[in-house]
């Protein structure tokens, strides 16, 4: 890492602004409508029913938010393992993002279970079911989520440790959390490599192991989506998906602290997309051809129209994009095609799960209710806040000298493993 | 026929003293278990009446309402096509044989398949064959994640949606707790025709093959269940193709078999993840030692 961008709380921008404001009220009408799926049960809230048992919170919730979240372990991967040292200043923002969003996946999902308080069962060795991909994707999605807060917290330890300084009564916490901080901040500053690497591993597992939960409901799938190797498909777009989720975040945290837009270090990642993407493209041209369904892509069916969309939009736009050099360097031409790869992997996991899946009797099409839909929107937005609280308060992006604050808080000795 | 009802009602006694003495709970490990020697039931389309008195003893047994046996006499619910429900798991309808142009009725539920799907998608293992032939559900392990119900090829799980904290999967139990009496299920017992024929497995594809034979202008020659996913403990005769009847065209293929092929071989004792640990752990060593120069480079660029 460069010298002079060393991470730090911003700490000259108010948490609250106009923006802010209109956020959370989109996160307390989300909360208000949790509280009533959790009052009223999931019959009243949603409008799953025996046809279609999974909706949106299963499809964006939890598919997309998993893909969406593999910013944290691609950038891991780049700078930590095949030690691209450059990059070292877009890893917090991503840890940030991956953690916050598996906490949000978990919280999504368990809108969606039925019997919520039953989610610790998968741990239990006499319920340990090794047929199940759902059981695999819990486990990998549980023991992910621990790593990941185990990798965030020397970014606590750095913030606080030596100062915790807890208000009225909590004060006779203050050493004990103290030592704990330090003690921690030592042992993974040794270790943190062999949770880096468990990081990467359990992420590769369950990202394509997403993608074999449909193939147990082949008669139910439409056959663009259908296919033995979806798991692969779901990894490879996974890992696409990785930096342009990194890009579209800096370029819009930039824009909210009014930093100046890291093109330097963005338009480099983006190089490695149309690699990615194009890899991604080749194995789904491949299947289609293989499994002999290029007469399902021109149909002109809603199915095949949903298809294009997924991949002219979301793959072959954003490669054709940013294999241009001048569309990488311009912060717009990053955001647009950023926000398409965004896009399109987000769409595909949509197309796996509900588009693709056709229950065998006709009845009622679903479409998700207003309850749905506020608790998909106010997690997202609920995300962004706690984002945003977090990046003001902890050092996690990378801030020039010239545009810190003069906050004590900022000056702080950067430790990378 | 070369065993009556009562012979078969005796070898279910003798079967289910057997199994409560021993292995019911040994399902997990013996997967998957012999189906040749479990309990099933032939459904004779060809024989069934549509009385739906099936549907009030299935309703009756499991508690699930208690709509007198006179409003089950209603054939107008035929005008629709129903399909079991979170208060009804097993529901007759009726439907024209495109042969013929006669009207038939066909009764569906659980087909409690010999390598369910449904069980092998569940996360906690709720959902369990045992060697009566029953596709089991326990409630208490349940999370409510629904999967079983993508999962299933016949579409048959429904749920209490409307049940706020304890929602159950609800579907024909087979009447397990009669089976374990050495009883018949409650639809079999009040079944007044012969359409609802329970036995094993072996007896029961013995039988609709004789009836095939002896009554070939009536009967398509096929027993579905016999092969379908692997075989079903239910099975059904019908006079037409079954293709057009409700239950779903399908392979001989056991559904879980593409899934928990890949999952096996992902996680094959283990070997590829941690191969790939130390592969990633021997390029993020191996990098290292170039790190200075690799970051005087940087510098330059």
């Amino acid at each position: 890492m460069s010298a002079h961008e060393v991470p730090t709380p911003i700490t000259r921008v108010p948490f609250f602004t106009k923006g802010t404001m209109i956020v959370a009220a989109i996160a307390g009408l989300g909360i208000l409508a949790y509280i009533y799926r959790l009052i009223y049960g999931i019959g009243a809230a949603t409008n799953l029913d025996d046809q279609y048992p999974w909706g949106i919170w299963i499809a964006i919730d939890v598919a997309s938010g998993v893909a969406l979240a593999a910013g944290g372990f691609t950038t891991a991967a780049l700078a930590d393992i095949f030690h691209k040292e450059r990059y070292h200043v877009i890893v917090r923002p991503a840890l940030l993002t991956a953690m916050l969003g598996y906490t949000f996946v978990v919280i999504g999902l368990l809108a969606d279970l039925g019997r919520y308080y039953n989610v610790w069962h998968p741990m239990l060795p006499s319920m340990w079911q090794g047929n199940s991909v759902l059981f695999e994707v819990g486990m990998c999605v549980m023991v992910y989520l621990t790593v990941l807060y185990i990798e965030f917290l020397p970014i606590v330890a750095e913030r606080f440790g030596g100062r915790v300084s807890l208000p009225g009564p909590l004060r006779v916490f203050n050493k004990l959390i103290d030592s704990w901080l330090t003690i921690c901040h030592k042992f993974l500053g040794r270790f943190i490599s062999l949770f880096i690497i468990a990081g990467v591993v359990l992420s590769c597992l369950h990202q394509s192991s997403l993608g074999t939960l449909m193939v147990i409901a082949p008669t139910k799938m439409h056959a663009l989506w259908y296919s033995p190797i979806s798991p692969l498909m779901f990894l490879m777009s996974a890992i696409a998906v990785g930096f342009p989720m990194v890009i579209f975040e800096s370029l819009i945290a930039s824009r909210s602290f009014k930093l100046k837009p890291e093109t330097k270090i963005l338009s480099s990642i983006a190089t490695y997309t149309p690699v990615l993407l194009g890899a991604y493209l080749a194995v789904k041209i491949g299947d289609i051809t293989l499994r002999e369904v290029w007469p399902l892509v021109f149909d002109g069916s809603y199915e095949s129209i949903m298809f294009n969309i997924e991949i002219l939009l979301g793959v072959v736009a954003p490669i054709v994009l940013l294999s241009q050099r001048k569309i990488r360097n311009s912060v717009a031409g990053l955001f647009t095609s950023a926000s398409l790869v965004i896009f399109g992997v987000a769409f595909n996991r949509i197309n796996v799960f509900l588009t693709a899946y056709t229950p065998l009797y006709p009845g009622k099409p679903y479409f998700p209710s207003i309850f749905e839909i506020m608790v998909t929107v106010g997690l997202i937005c609920a995300l962004v806040l706690v984002y945003r609280f977090i990046v003001l308060n902890l050092p996690v992006i990378a801030v020039p000298p010239s545009e810190r604050g003069t906050d004590k808080a900022t000056i702080s000795t950067v430790k990378t493993a | 026929m070369s065993f009556t009802r009562r012979d078969l009602f005796k070898m279910a006694a003798v079967g289910a003293a057997a199994s409560v003495g021993g292995n019911l709970q040994a399902s997990d490990d013996a997967y998957p278990i012999d189906c040749s020697q479990t309990y099933g039931v032939l459904v004779d389309t060809v024989v069934c009446i549509g009385c739906r008195k099936c549907e009030w003893a299935c309703n009756n047994e499991h508690k699930l309402s208690t709509t007198d046996l006179k409003t089950f006499e209603d054939k107008s619910v035929f005008q629709q096509h129903r399909r079991p429900v979170d208060n009804a798991y097993t529901v007759v309808n009726e439907f024209k044989n495109p042969e013929t142009a006669k009207p038939y009725t066909i009764k569906v539920q659980c087909m409690h398949c010999n390598q369910p799907a449904c069980a092998s998608a569940c996360i906690v293992g709720a959902l369990k064959k045992n060697r009566l032939g029953s596709v089991d559900y326990d409630a208490w392990k349940c999370i409510g994640c629904r999967y079983c119900m993508v999962a299933c090829p016949f579409q048959v799980p429904a749920y209490e949606y409307n049940e706020a904290l304890k929602p159950r999967v609800m579907k024909c139990t087979f009447c397990l707790d009669r089976l374990e009496e050495g009883r018949k299920p409650a639809c079999v017992g009040i079944c007044p025709n012969e359409a609802l024929t329970f036995g094993t497995r072996e007896q029961l594809i013995d039988l609709a093959k004789e009836r095939i034979k002896a009554k070939p202008e009536l009967y398509f020659n096929h027993v579905y269940g016999e092969k379908e996913v692997g075989g079903t403990s239910w099975m059904y005769l019908a006079s037409t193709d079954f293709i057009n009847t409700e239950l779903p065209k399908l392979t001989n293929d056991p559904i879980p078999h593409t899934t928990e092929t890949i999952q096996h071989g992902i996680f094959k004792s283990f070997v590829p993840p941690l191969a790939l640990y130390g592969l990633l752990g021997l390029i993020m060593h191996s990098l290292r030692e170039n790190k200075e120069d690799k970051e005087s480079d940087d510098e330059r660029s």
